[in-house]
């Protein structure tokens, strides 16, 4: 048997490899200097990610390679979300460093767990395999599990944890079950296989489309979209800031890489289906996301509503590649990357606005209640602009990254024929710039009920306003970041 | 003759009952576990019924490592629910209702 | 030249980032010079400009490119031609005298150089709106207006009523964007392109379509969606209930953002769209409706107004009435024609109500006015100018504009053009009336300046004007506030009165000049499409044109005149004529004056007896058709909807864990129950 051995090229997978290794030097390093030298491993983690960005980009040659016989790819649009997930994540761990070292979290497994559920998010990107999509979402998931319930006495936290793991769970059970029929009516589990098989139409399209259905609730589990979304407020609510901040930004990206490797380069021959099961969900994201917002006191548990209608917004785009029945190659290529610019805009959001509740916590003080940000332009005119920014964004005004989102999604909806879907979607970001505008005018028009001065430290602080400056150049100049997710998926489709 | 379809709908029962018994469920957390599980093997199930009609050994393959991210998944549940049990004293279903709305 | 068309928008911005940023650094006096010099330098470049467009030298052509996405190109464009360089004089002009104008009235203002970065920050927009040769560019500026008249109207951040005033121009705002939004997506998926010559080179295929959804004419729902985008910014029912409110804001902005500019951003977006609008007469009758509506009945509101300002703004609300009647009628050079003459008369008279109200210690209140013709004098005799043009008097620029618009509806045969011109018949003796009851309350009859009562009427305005006046402090604006009262009228100083005589004259003289070319010359070139054949009401109005002063003498004759000097008459004898006998026999028996000085009751006796008709009318249309309708059902009965769907939402996340796995079980079971059925 081991003579049939061939040694799998390693070379498409280096980032990831890098990244195991140097998480188990972060191990042994925080083991022996944990206790004394506390930001060695925080230091490491940042240092592993820009490793693997430097690996990531030197081995970027625009080639599409498989390896790990085909379970495994490496292609533009892997080093691309790869890239942006690296410095997602590298964003989390710098804004919530002061926050964890106040609740005495900033331990080495907090590290290890961001990394691992790094090499999850990575495995999920490049997964060309059924396998290899489910271990990269298990790697994620389980990490995430963990992180929410890393504070082990709170008990908000160790709630939202084991609801999360729960639903999670079941979400992969369902993921699971589709992949199993789908793999039963083609007789493979390798993406490339299951889309051959279907372009041959030797596969039974009953159990197709029943395993579909069960492999679109899995990953509507993970994206957050209406009726799988109920994690998402209570996880986002439960658990700590810096977690939340986590789970809110990076894992949208792999979420976003694994429904475009499932139902677009795997079940391309089912998309009349899928879109429209998209289509029905995204409008009830759009639509429970944006209302359920208007309702809430707490802000983390406002923008994990928000999450929901802007994911529902991201589907817009990803459901409108195929007009018709007819595959135009330009048409879809134009859908994803709306939605791929989509995703990108509202990780860098997101960010900033989990960010800023992070920059208003303190030792012993949460300030995630829409309160805590009162008067908060007397406080610090120059945060309150960051945060303004980043309001207006996600509202979609003009000027600002969202708007630009949302432009292109829409317009990959109208052309695609949805024009009602469109305008309905329109309505409810229009409810939805309420609560938005009402933090704007919270910060602006209130009074401070808290006049603590904000003591983040310095690193944050420039990586903040760089982050909120971000949201407002990418608008000014979205060309670039438009033109760099078409190009990646034109030569990655 | 036990033939394919008799294995999907075994499949499909259990995975019914493990759904069905997280939802139904409201008094253990450990019971709901436990349905996880169910979900988890009757997937297993069709995945080596298939592999073996389609004469593929990928299906199989994939058994393998259900199983143990399963277990791992498994060890983790566990372990928030010890946590949770040391927070609230309680691993009653009906219990986490501090987070809502 | 492309240079040239740069520096203009660019100049004010340069100045607003100056003042908004180094404001601290370059001090109040720092900030004026830079704004004022931008606005200046711009104006003076429109003005060259505008000789080049003269000499035949149009230009269209992009400046950036901003970004391809799915085939569409969104650019940075300029598309000068006589519309635009029309509208970038008016802008300019008013801006720059606004600029001036402010100098004074915000002088013990402390957000002093935040207020001229704003001013000149919405200069900057307003120029990139009118100067844009493309859908994008229109919509940014559109926003970007808006954003700052957001800005500024809640500019005293401080009052609360200028808060929720704000917040309301924001939403109302937003549902206009919102059909706006939708007609330019409705052009980009059919036309393929956002830029105006494309656009407009397309027209007749996209006539051709009929919208898959509605089944309606594509070409009529992009009209319609165009135009209440046009309905949210130019203030027409239902969307105008933002305006009124908004004039919480600094009078400077009243005056530049909600009379000469901003708020007539929407009359040019349809002028700029005629080749399009010309292709639907559904859309055109839909326009011509809604601005008479907005015509007549905001006059009547107009006439129940005791605020100052709140009569200017309901005045404008008419005007832009007027504006959208002639749209509806395919008169676009007409719209635009008083546009421009109402931008002047309109701004002056604003700065005029500003004057008063510094005059009178920011009261605001004009039955505690009177008498003021002879403490204000260069205010009084520019705001008679500015009400005598507003009403149409012969000769002065709003009678050539107005008597355009009724003759040009009279010519009209588009369905509702009947209605129409009642409308705007009927508009000139509610105009002539309301203008002139301020006018004669504020600067005739006697003086009541002192007769204020001290709080229950006012405890609101105190409380609004203590920003209003010298200082922010809230202790001791109050203070300054009581000194203040009852101290006698005074005039501005120089830097507000010489705005007002440099709107003065445009407004008096503009119309007389500008006429023949406008209207009946060929001014607009191809900036302007009609279909003569459809709607030949222009070419109707060319016949019988012979010339300015023959238009004014023989306006002379015929009823929109007779109708405003019986206005005129009516207000005069209301407010005037019965209030000043007694006050003339008390003059000479002073032991009786106290006892019967209380004019206050004679106003009121008269306005419940006499103006009572016109009255009932205006209030029962505010009191049923603002407040209980627009106000009660449309604006709060939304909002209090869709708090209560939320709060309903909110029950279905009950923290219950089995329950959120139902709710994912139920979802996979729908999807299969759909997808199953169905095949």
């Amino acid at each position: 048997m081991l003579n049939n051995f061939v040694m799998p090229d390693l070379y498409p997978a280096a980032p990831e490899i890098f990244l195991l290794c140097m998480s188990f030097l972060v191990l042994f390093v925080d083991l022996i200097f944990g206790a004394t030298h506390r930001g060695l491993a925080a230091l490491l983690t940042v240092v592993t990610l820009l490793g693997c960005a430097a690996i990531t980009i030197v081995t970027a040659d625009g080639h599409t390679a498989l390896t790990f016989s085909n379970m495994f790819v490496d292609d533009l649009l892997a080093d691309f979300l790869k890239l942006v997930t690296y410095l997602a994540v590298i964003v989390v761990l710098v804004y919530s460093r002061q926050y964890l070292a106040d609740r005495g979290l900033d331990r080495g497994e907090f590290y290890l767990l961001v990394l691992y559920a790094t090499l999850g998010m990575m495995v999920m990107i490049s997964a060309a395999n059924f396998v290899t999509i489910y271990l990269g979402l298990e790697l994620l998931s389980l990490s995430l599990y963990a992180l929410v319930a890393i504070d082990r006495n709170a008990s908000r936290a160790t709630e939202a944890a084991m609801k999360y793991f729960v639903l999670g769970a079941m979400a992969s059970g369902l993921l699971l079950y589709g992949m199993s029929m789908i793999y039963g009516a083609t007789g493979s589990l390798e993406i490339g296989g299951v889309a051959q098989a279907m372009h041959h139409g030797q596969s039974d399209k009953t159990i197709l489309v029943f395993g579909l259905v069960f492999l679109v609730a899995g990953v509507a589990f993970k994206l957050g979209l209406v009726p799988f979304h109920m994690w998402i407020p209570d996880v986002y609510h439960g658990a700590p800031t810096a977690v939340t901040l986590l789970i809110g930004s990076a894992p949208k990206l792999a979420a976003f890489a694994m429904t475009l490797r499932l139902l677009v380069y795997g079940l391309f021959g089912l998309a009349d289906d899928w879109q429209k099961m998209l289509l029905l969900m995204a409008v009830l994201s759009i639509g429970l996301g944006n209302l359920a917002a208007i309702a809430q006191t707490n802000i983390k548990r406002m923008l994990a509503y928000s999450t929901i209608s802007h994911m529902g917004f991201m589907i817009l785009g990803l459901m409108s590649g195929v007009v018709g029945g007819v595959v135009d190659p330009f048409t879809a290529v134009n859908a994803y990357s709306s939605a791929l610019y989509y995703t990108v805009a509202y990780v860098l959001m997101s960010l900033g606005a989990f960010g800023m509740v992070l920059l208003l916590s303190r030792a012993g003080y949460e300030a995630e209640n829409l309160d805590d940000f009162r008067g908060l332009n007397q406080r610090s005119p120059w945060f309150a602009a960051v945060m303004l920014v980043i309001m207006f964004s996600m509202a979609g005004i003009p000027f600002f990254v969202g708007f630009f989102a949302k432009f292109a999604v829409l317009l990959a909806a109208i052309k695609a024929g949805y024009t009602v879907v469109a305008v309905v979607a329109v309505m409810f970001s229009l409810v939805g710039a309420f609560y938005y505008l009402r933090v704007v005018k919270l910060m602006y028009f209130d009074a401070p009920v808290d006049s603590a001065p904000i003591t983040a430290p310095m690193d944050m602080r420039i990586l903040l306003s760089i982050n909120g400056v971000a949201v407002a150049a990418f608008g000014l100049f979205p060309d670039a970041l438009m033109s760099l997710c078409t190009t990646t998926l034109l030569r990655s489709l | 003759m036990i033939s394919l379809p008799h294995y999907l709908i075994l499949g499909a029962i259990l995975f019914s009952i493990g759904v069905v018994g997280i939802f139904l469920n409201r008094k253990n957390l450990i019971v709901l576990m436990m349905a996880i599980e169910l979900m988890l093997l009757a997937v297993n199930l069709n995945f080596v019924a298939f592999s073996h009609y389609l004469n593929d050994l990928s299906g199989q393959l994939f058994v393998f490592f259900i199983l143990v991210v399963a277990a791992a998944e498994a060890g983790i549940g566990l372990a928030i629910l010890v946590v949770l049990f040391r927070n609230l004293s309680s691993i009653h279903v009906e219990d986490l209702d501090q987070l809502k709305g | 030249m492309k240079t040239l068309y740069l520096l203009i928008p660019l100049a004010p911005l340069f100045g607003a980032i100056l003042a908004g940023l180094f404001g601290k650094f370059i001090g109040r006096a720092g900030s004026h010079v830079v704004t004022v010099l931008g606005v200046a330098i711009s104006f003076v470049l429109s003005v060259i400009v505008w000789k080049d467009v003269q000499a035949g030298h149009t230009f269209n052509g992009s400046v950036y490119t901003w970004l391809e996405t799915g085939g569409l190109t969104l650019e940075v464009g300029f598309l000068i031609d006589r519309l635009t360089v029309m509208m970038m004089l008016v802008v300019t002009f008013v801006s720059l005298m606004v600029h001036i104008y402010t100098i004074g009235y915000m002088a013990d203002d402390p957000g002093y150089q935040r207020f001229f970065s704003y001013i000149s920050l919405f200069t900057f927009s307003m120029l990139m709106l009118v100067m844009s040769n493309n859908f994008v560019q229109l919509f940014f500026g559109w926003e970007a207006v808006g954003l700052v008249s957001y800005l500024l109207i809640g500019f005293w951040y401080t009052r609360p009523t200028a808060i929720y005033a704000n917040l309301k121009a924001f939403l109302v705002n937003r549902v206009g964007d919102f059909g706006f939004l939708l007609g330019i997506g409705l052009i980009a998926a059919y036309a393929g392109s956002l830029d105006y010559a494309t656009v407009f080179a397309k027209r007749n295929e996209l006539a051709a379509i009929t919208e898959t959804v509605t089944g309606w004419p594509l070409i009529t729902a992009i009209c319609i969606c165009l135009f209440i985008g046009a309905m949210g910014k130019s203030a027409q029912v239902p969307l105008h209930v933002w305006l009124p409110d908004s004039m919480e804001g600094p009078t400077p902005i009243s005056a530049l953002i909600h009379a000469a500019t901003m708020v007539t951003a929407g009359i040019f977006m349809v002028t700029r769209m005629s080749p399009l609008f010309e292709l639907s007469d559904t859309a055109l009758s839909f326009v011509l409706v809604i601005g008479s509506i907005t015509a007549l009945f905001m006059g009547f509101l107009g006439i129940i107004q005791n605020d100052i300002k709140r009569v200017v703004a309901y005045s404008t609300l008419s005007q832009l009435g007027y504006m959208t009647v002639a749209l509806g009628v395919s008169a676009y050079s007409v719209a635009v024609f008083h546009l421009m003459t109402h931008a002047f008369f309109k701004a002056l008279l604003f700065l005029g109500a500003g004057s008063v109200i510094m005059g009178c210690h920011h009261n605001q209140d004009i039955r505690y006015m009177g008498g003021l013709k002879k403490y204000m004098p260069i205010t009084w005799i520019t705001s008679l100018l500015g009400s005598l043009a507003l009403i149409g008097f012969p000769f002065l620029s709003g009678f050539y504009s107005k008597d355009s618009i009724i003759e040009a509806v009279h010519a009209s045969h588009i369905a509702g053009s009947g209605f129409a011109y009642f409308a705007v018949v009927a508009g000139v003796f509610i105009t002539a009336f309301y203008s002139f009851r301020m006018y004669f309350l504020v600067f005739h009859g006697n003086e009541r300046y002192d007769q204020a009562p001290p709080d229950p009427h006012h405890a609101a305005h105190d409380d609004a004007h203590h920003a209003d006046a010298h200082d922010t402090s809230h202790a001791k604006g109050h203070d300054d506030h009581h000194e203040d009262h009852g101290g006698k009228p005074h005039e501005s100083p120089w830097v507000v009165t010489l705005p007002l005589v440099l709107l003065a004259i445009p407004s008096v003289l503009i119309g007389f000049f500008t006429i023949t070319p406008m209207l009946f010359g060929d001014w607009f070139g191809g900036a302007v499409v009609i279909d003569a054949v459809k709607h030949p009401a222009m070419a109707h109005m060319a016949k019988d044109f012979h010339g300015a002063s023959a238009m004014a003498i023989h306006g002379m004759m015929t009823l929109p005149f007779f109708l405003a000097i019986s206005g005129v008459a009516l207000s005069w004898f209301f407010y005037i004529k019965r209030p000043d006998i007694p006050a003339a026999i008390l003059k000479a028996a002073k032991p009786i004056h106290t006892l019967l000085e209380n004019k206050y009751y004679f106003d009121k006796f008269n306005e419940v007896v006499f103006a009572a008709g016109a009255r009932v009318i205006g209030h029962g249309l505010w009191k049923v058709g603002d407040q209980v309708l627009i106000d009660g059902v449309m604006v709060n009965g939304t909002a209090r909807a869709v708090g209560w769907v939320a709060s309903v939402v909110r029950l279905f996340q009950s923290g219950r864990v089995f329950q959120y796995a139902f709710g994912m079980i139920f979802g996979v079971f729908a999807l299969l129950t759909l997808w199953f059925n169905r095949a």
